[in-house]
């Protein structure tokens, strides 16, 4: 065998990941995507052993609930084929191979940097010198937006080249928010550390990433959740996907200078993001999710509690909606404005919504279930047109799914474990994977220990590590006042991207 | 048109009135009080995940601290996070919380500057910068505008363009790749201007303190007037600092 097929959350020894040769490594992982649109690759990475880089590619095949993980040493001497000449899904990683250790590739159209981190391979490439795309003609212009924008949100470069008013093609350089978090994880020993870290990739996705970081941890130390830990996990990743959806809707109705659909939205977010902090202390969920324990365990009162938001959030809610999309102002500004076709979210690998905004079926709740999900039965909301008006009618129906799994799952409170065991010291030698399906997407963490089970490798992709570029895409022949609508649409981090 | 005034009607009366006495529904990590309790010393410094405790007295920096409220948790006779949000101070010191103090943590008015008093007492536009920050305590600030906490009823508002601006707010412990920007961001803001530091991230570094890859040497050439701590700071501590800043008492 050429690679060894694994499940989500589990854990292996790394000498079970069959080490073959660079043209068997690319003609099996290409091998593995090419006209199979169920199967996609969540990580891709590169580690120094030595003087020589390991590389270890991770595939998972929706449809068999499978990961196929293999691996190749190179001794970073000859020239190699980028997958990225068969699958353009791939140029994303190679370049940061490539920034990371100065690999080269044939067969790679641009290895552009992609976060400028503190190690990179050439430190002469600096964030002030990036290689920007550029077309010579006297009708075009160019527009640079960044890194600071004009509301409060994080940095970023946008650098778009117009004819006139129309968008002929964005680029987008990011790199601003890079805190060095991966190189951190390992740094940093206490557990209590890494969790921090873990909050800290994302704010607004505190319990996606701390879930996955908490799934990783778990499995390499083989502990077992018990009933009351998957729920509260459960629970807080579906709140914090009501919450940032609906902010995210009252951010898309300011950008059509729709106000009543802003503030009503944005009021709306409040009461459940005060939820979170009546059960945890903090309004987006630092604190709550801890490896091994139940932090704040979740009882009859904070359900009562939780239904008494559901019962005044969904009547308010679903009328705002109906207004809005009944509304033709609005609408004529959603529609066919920013679409992405599902050949482009496909070659590009796009997760979460922004690949179900184009009928491309990417759900790891479904595909790689993990926590409640199996017995919630999930079925992902898919869109056809790609546009913001997808991605809004798509953010819609999630707050409105993810308000029903959520009375489902106040039906049946588990009992609270009283009797955690310890967590036990880290497996030597091993390698760990977590999928979660954040409310941007799907979010993989890769963990690899060493002889004492302390960490060699800690990789994090965020679900904006691919989405960005469809982003760009999506704006190509829009006027250029419609980026910030198709922007908020997206709704993608910078900090998650830049780690 | 009618149905537009349902939806306003149905929305009921969101706004606190008070946004200085407004008290925080449920479980909040505020100002911590420490007693005099003997405890494990070395355990409990040991515990904190950014060295925010030292000992002998026992004390907690807020300036460091990432509220997580593991030290509580495990010695809940020792320290607990009280719900006062009024956490912002203007002078770094007044953040390190001893053992049996008990008192609010307040801007010292003797060290204010005297122009932010009679230039910024009535109105004061910011220009935010996010160096580094996770978007959480992005989320906050704006959350301070939405119509719930309304900042913008006391004539403080964040703008577009630091031209426009009386100062900038810090978000993130300010990455390398982001200093350059943050300098001539400041740099752009017209005189007389005031910094504002929003998160622990921003305060000390936070859990990035020591992090190859930020660079806080822009904060060593300027006084900070201001200092809002939290992991994010809440909508009521942001308000109440910048109202205690910036209003005569």
């Amino acid at each position: 065998m050429n690679y060894i097929t694994i499940i989500n959350n589990q854990t292996i020894a790394l000498s079970t990941i069959p080490e073959i040769d660079y043209d068997t490594f690319f003609e099996l992982n290409t091998g593995f995507m090419i006209d199979h649109a169920e199967r996609h690759c969540v990580n891709y990475f590169g580690y120094k052993t030595g003087d020589k880089i390991k590389l270890i590619c991770c595939i998972a095949d929706d449809d068999k609930h499978e990961i196929y993980v293999s691996s190749c040493l190179y001794d970073n001497t000859s020239v190699i084929t980028a997958f990225t000449s068969k699958l353009l899904c791939f140029e994303k990683y190679e370049r940061e191979i490539h920034e990371n250790f100065g690999i080269n590739y044939e067969g790679h159209p641009w290895l552009k940097p992609v976060r400028y981190p503190f190690n990179r391979f050439d430190q002469l490439k600096t964030i002030a010198n990036y290689p920007f795309y550029s077309i010579e003609s006297e009708e075009l212009h160019e527009v640079g937006v960044g890194p600071i924008h004009a509301g409060v949100i994080e940095p970023g470069h946008f650098r778009f080249i117009c004819n006139g008013e129309q968008i002929l093609h964005l680029e987008i350089q990011l790199g601003y928010q890079h805190r060095g978090i991966e190189q951190l994880f390992l740094e940093k020993k206490k557990l209590l550390q890494k969790v921090s870290l873990a909050e800290n990739i994302a704010g607004d996705t505190v319990v996606g990433h701390t879930t996955a970081f908490s799934h990783i941890w778990e499995s390499i130390c083989g502990f077992e959740i018990s009933g009351d830990i998957a729920f509260a996990r459960t629970l807080a990743l579906e709140l914090e996907r009501i919450a940032i959806h609906t902010g995210d809707l009252s951010a898309v109705c300011t950008d059509v200078a729709y106000q009543l659909g802003s503030s009503v939205f944005g009021r709306l977010r409040t009461p459940v993001i005060n939820f979170m902090q009546e059960w945890c202390g903090n309004r987006l969920s630092k604190g709550l999710i801890r490896p091994g324990s139940n932090q704040f365990p979740f009882d009859k009162a904070l359900a009562d509690k939780l239904k008494l938001v559901l019962d005044e959030f969904e009547p308010d809610f679903n009328e705002m909606c109906k207004q809005l999309f009944k509304l033709p102002s609005a609408s004529s500004r959603f529609e066919r404005t920013g679409v992405v076709s599902y050949e482009d979210v496909l070659s590009v690998n796009t997760v979460g919504m922004a690949a179900r905004m184009s009928g491309l079926n990417r759900d790891i709740r479904t595909s790689h279930p993990y926590l409640c999900y199996p017995e919630l039965q999930h079925q992902p909301i898919i869109k056809h047109h790609g546009d913001v008006y997808s991605r809004v009618q798509i953010r819609k129906s999630e707050v409105q799914q993810s308000i029903k799994y959520i009375r489902k799952l106040l039906e049946n409170i588990p009992e609270l474990n009283n009797q955690y065991n310890e967590l036990k010291t880290p497996q030597a030698d091993s390698f760990a994977i977590a999928l979660v399906e954040a409310w941007r997407g799907e979010i993989c963490h890769c963990a690899i220990t060493g002889k004492k089970g302390e960490l060699l490798l800690y990789k994090i992709k965020d679900p904006s590590f691919h989405n960005w570029m469809a982003l760009a895409l999506s704006v190509r022949n829009n006027e250029i006042s419609d980026f910030p609508i198709c922007n908020k649409s997206f709704n993608l981090s910078y900090c998650g991207h830049d780690l | 048109m009618l149905d537009n005034i349902k939806i306003l009607f149905h929305q009921g009366k969101q706004f606190i009135p008070d946004v200085t006495k407004a008290k925080v529904p449920g479980i909040f990590r505020g100002r911590p009080v420490i007693s005099c309790e003997k405890v494990d010393e070395v355990k409990l410094q040991d515990l904190c995940p950014v060295a925010a405790i030292s000992i002998d007295p026992v004390a907690i920096d807020l300036g460091k601290c990432s509220f997580c409220g593991e030290c509580a948790k495990q010695f809940p006779d020792k320290i607990e996070f009280s719900t006062d949000y009024k956490l912002a101070t203007n002078e770094r010191d007044r953040l390190i919380i001893k053992e049996g103090d008990d008192s609010p943590i307040e801007v010292n008015p003797a060290t204010v500057r005297k122009e932010i008093h009679s230039i910024f007492g009535k109105s004061l536009k910011l220009r935010q910068i996010s160096a580094g920050g996770d978007n959480s305590c992005e989320w906050e600030l704006n959350a301070s505008n939405n119509v719930q906490f309304d900042m913008g009823r006391f004539g403080i508002e964040f703008v577009a363009s630091p031209r426009h601006a009386d100062g900038i707010v810090i978000t993130g412990p300010i990455t390398k790749n982001m200093a350059e920007a943050v300098q001539i961001c400041y740099d752009a803001v017209p005189e007389p201007k005031i910094i504002v530091l929003v998160g622990t991230d921003a305060i000390s570094g936070g859990i990035f303190e020591n992090s190859p890859a930020i660079d806080r040497s822009f904060l060593s050439k300027y006084k900070i007037d201001l200092f809002i701590p939290g992991n994010p700071a809440h909508p009521l501590t942001i308000i109440n600092g910048l109202l205690d800043l910036t209003r005569k008492k």
